[in-house]
């Protein structure tokens, strides 16, 4: 028998639902292999007796004759972003070390009713605040990748970064990842796995600890596009507990899957040719160009002309909408208390040092820094100047999208300016870090369906993809050219297994 | 713009993140730095644009106005909502005297 860890979601699936093998001897393959993978810290607890009791109910409903599920029988990594019922939820602070919710989120429940399990709850950058997996409370991801011939550890991106490793070191073969500004599609091209952002309010953010809700957007992280559709199928709907949930049917996107892109338009959006992304990232943007062609696609210039401007709008808007989400943090209801001695320098221990004394030790300097940014720009006399000047960008950034849109089907772009660097070497440089996200911002801001799918590797053997951003409500279009470029790239490079 | 070390202190205490004083030094060129960023987006002129409001535009949804009209969202799970209290007292929320 094949190694079951090698199978992707389809693949399980159908096994399952086959008899090829039994969904408790994937769900066991795949817990053994998880727990061989410590040395990763990809995830912060593992939940092997939910993955377990998942695959008895489908291998029983299967026995029974039973209808399975999309997911029946797959086991999957949750990020510990998604609140799950009796499982420590975390979001990869102190603050909320220990809190276990009585409640499940509504992504993860539609997972579970798809017949999903769960391996554990996967770390993350703290409150989704990072994009190289640094500023988790419980210690950094390490990538299964690394360059050829090095031993240093290499990023797995953010915030998803236990999420892509996961997928990636085929410890998991799909996780759930949540992307602000770019943490799905930055992490999957980091670690070469796909990874899909769907339009703004597909998926519910009730339960999702939140971040910046305006831009929030769960979706699915896996190694094939198919998958990735067939996850977020299960993933996606409509739920009266969101007031932003898109009261839309979900679309049966997976058998819908077409690669021929005869008579479509594929958008190049010549802003996205920065200063400082490297030729390697220049080189695969033109394959990928010759790959959609090959598909039947024609290639159009778009003008994009908001582009520079998108990346500083959202670091005012992201931090803005979280300053006003982390003020729930206080020490009252939930999570860490720390209440400093009375008539001790630091306070004199009533409500305010309390609160002040719990967001000092509970919140990481990343979090901190946005707070305190987002504080700052909502204050008065700096709203207009700062607020309300980012949110008209951002409504000039979607205006670009919506011409565009008008002359091309679905755009294509690099996911990241470059690949994967080594851990540690841009902690110091909080501007340079957010540089990375400044091509999958964009989407973000205008609320836009966007993918990442692997294209290659560069001469260090690490990862680089390839983005695709779609009109709202058109997750089909960017499936399908981002099917277009799997079939073609032949993208087949594994981390070498050294953990 | 740039901010000083006691604005960066003001922000701090609206914030309610006690920061001490070699926070504080580290924390006044980072966002200076951030500051001096996004003061770009001054270049655009957006005189005539509208500041956006929702990304995606939906009409707002309202629930009906039923008490416990779902279980989980509603009242009645007293144990459920102080189950991670850090102080729960006699079924309340315990926090540092407020008054004297």
């Amino acid at each position: 028998m094949t190694d079951l860890t090698n199978l992707g979601v389809k693949q399980i699936r159908d096994g399952v639902a086959s008899g090829d093998f039994t969904a408790r001897e994937v769900a066991e393959s795949f817990n053994a292999a998880v727990e061989a993978a410590a040395s990763l810290n990809a995830f912060i607890v593992t939940t092997p007796d939910h993955a377990l009791d998942a695959a008895d109910k489908a291998d029983a409903d299967r026995a029974a004759g039973k209808d399975l599920g999309k997911m029946a029988g797959v086991p999957i990594g949750m990020k510990d972003l998604f609140a799950t019922n009796g499982t420590q939820t975390t979001a990869a602070s102190h603050i909320l070390e220990g809190f276990v919710p009585p409640y499940e989120s509504t992504v993860s429940q539609n997972l579970w009713d798809a017949g999903a399990g769960m391996l554990g709850k996967l770390n993350l950058d703290q409150f989704a605040m990072g994009s190289s997996n640094e500023t988790s409370y419980f210690g950094n991801v390490a990538s299964p990748w690394r360059k050829e011939g090095s031993n240093a550890a290499m990023s797995p991106g953010g915030s998803s970064g236990g999420s892509s490793a996961a997928v990636a070191a085929r410890i998991a073969p799909a996780a759930t990842g949540t992307d602000t500004g770019g943490s799905i599609r930055q992490p999957a091209a980091f670690t070469g796995i796909c990874g899909i952002k769907p339009t703004y309010g597909r998926c519910s953010r009730w339960g999702v600890v939140a971040f910046a809700s305006s831009l929030d957007q769960a979706g699915p992280m896996a190694r094939s596009v198919e998958d990735c559709a067939i996850m977020l199928e299960a993933m996606a709907g409509f739920d009266p507990k969101d007031s932003t949930s898109l009261d839309m049917p979900v679309p049966d996107w997976s058998a819908a899957l077409d690669a021929d892109l005869s008579g479509k338009r594929v958008g190049i959006p010549n802003e996205y040719r920065m200063d400082g992304t490297d030729q390697a990232i220049l080189d695969v943007w033109e394959q990928g160009k010759e790959m959609l062609r090959d598909a039947g696609a024609e290639i159009v210039d778009v003008g994009l002309p908001h582009t520079k401007y998108a990346l500083p709008a959202y670091y005012i808007i992201a931090p803005a909408e979280a300053s006003s989400n982390l003020a729930r943090y206080d020490g009252v209801r939930y999570g860490l208390r720390d209440l400093p001695d009375p008539g001790s320098a630091s306070g004199a221990g009533g409500l305010q040092d309390m609160y002040a004394a719990t967001r000092e030790v509970g919140f990481g300097d990343e979090v901190k820094r946005r707070i305190l940014i987002g504080t700052y720009v909502l204050s008065a006399g700096f709203y207009d100047a700062y607020y309300t000047q980012a949110q008209k960008i951002r409504t000039l950034v979607q205006r670009d999208f919506n011409d565009a849109f008008a002359k091309c089907d679905v755009i294509l772009a690099p996911t990241t300016p470059t690949a994967s660097f080594p851990l540690g070497s841009l902690n110091d440089d909080p501007l340079t870090m957010y540089l990375n996200d400044v091509f999958a911002v964009p989407a973000s801001l205008a609320g836009l369906p966007a993918m990442s799918v692997p294209a290659t590797v560069n001469e260090d053997g690490l990862p680089l993809g390839l983005q695709l951003v779609g009109p709202a409500f058109d997750e089909q279009v960017v499936l399908n050219a981002g099917l277009a470029i799997e079939q073609r790239a032949g993208f087949t490079a594994q981390p070498e297994k050294w953990w | 713009m740039s901010v000083t070390r006691e604005e960066v202190a003001k922000i701090a205490s609206l914030a309610r993140i006690r920061m001490d004083d070699a926070a504080l030094d580290r924390m006044v060129p980072e966002l200076n730095n951030i500051l001096d960023w996004v003061e770009q987006l001054g270049e655009v002129d957006t005189s005539t644009v509208a500041p956006m409001t929702a990304v995606i535009p939906q009409a707002q949804r309202l629930r009906d106005d039923v008490v416990d009209a779902d279980p989980k969202t509603g009242g009645g799970r007293r144990e459920d909502v102080l189950a991670n209290a850090p102080a729960a007292e006699h079924g309340f929320y315990g926090v540092p005297k407020v008054i004297e």
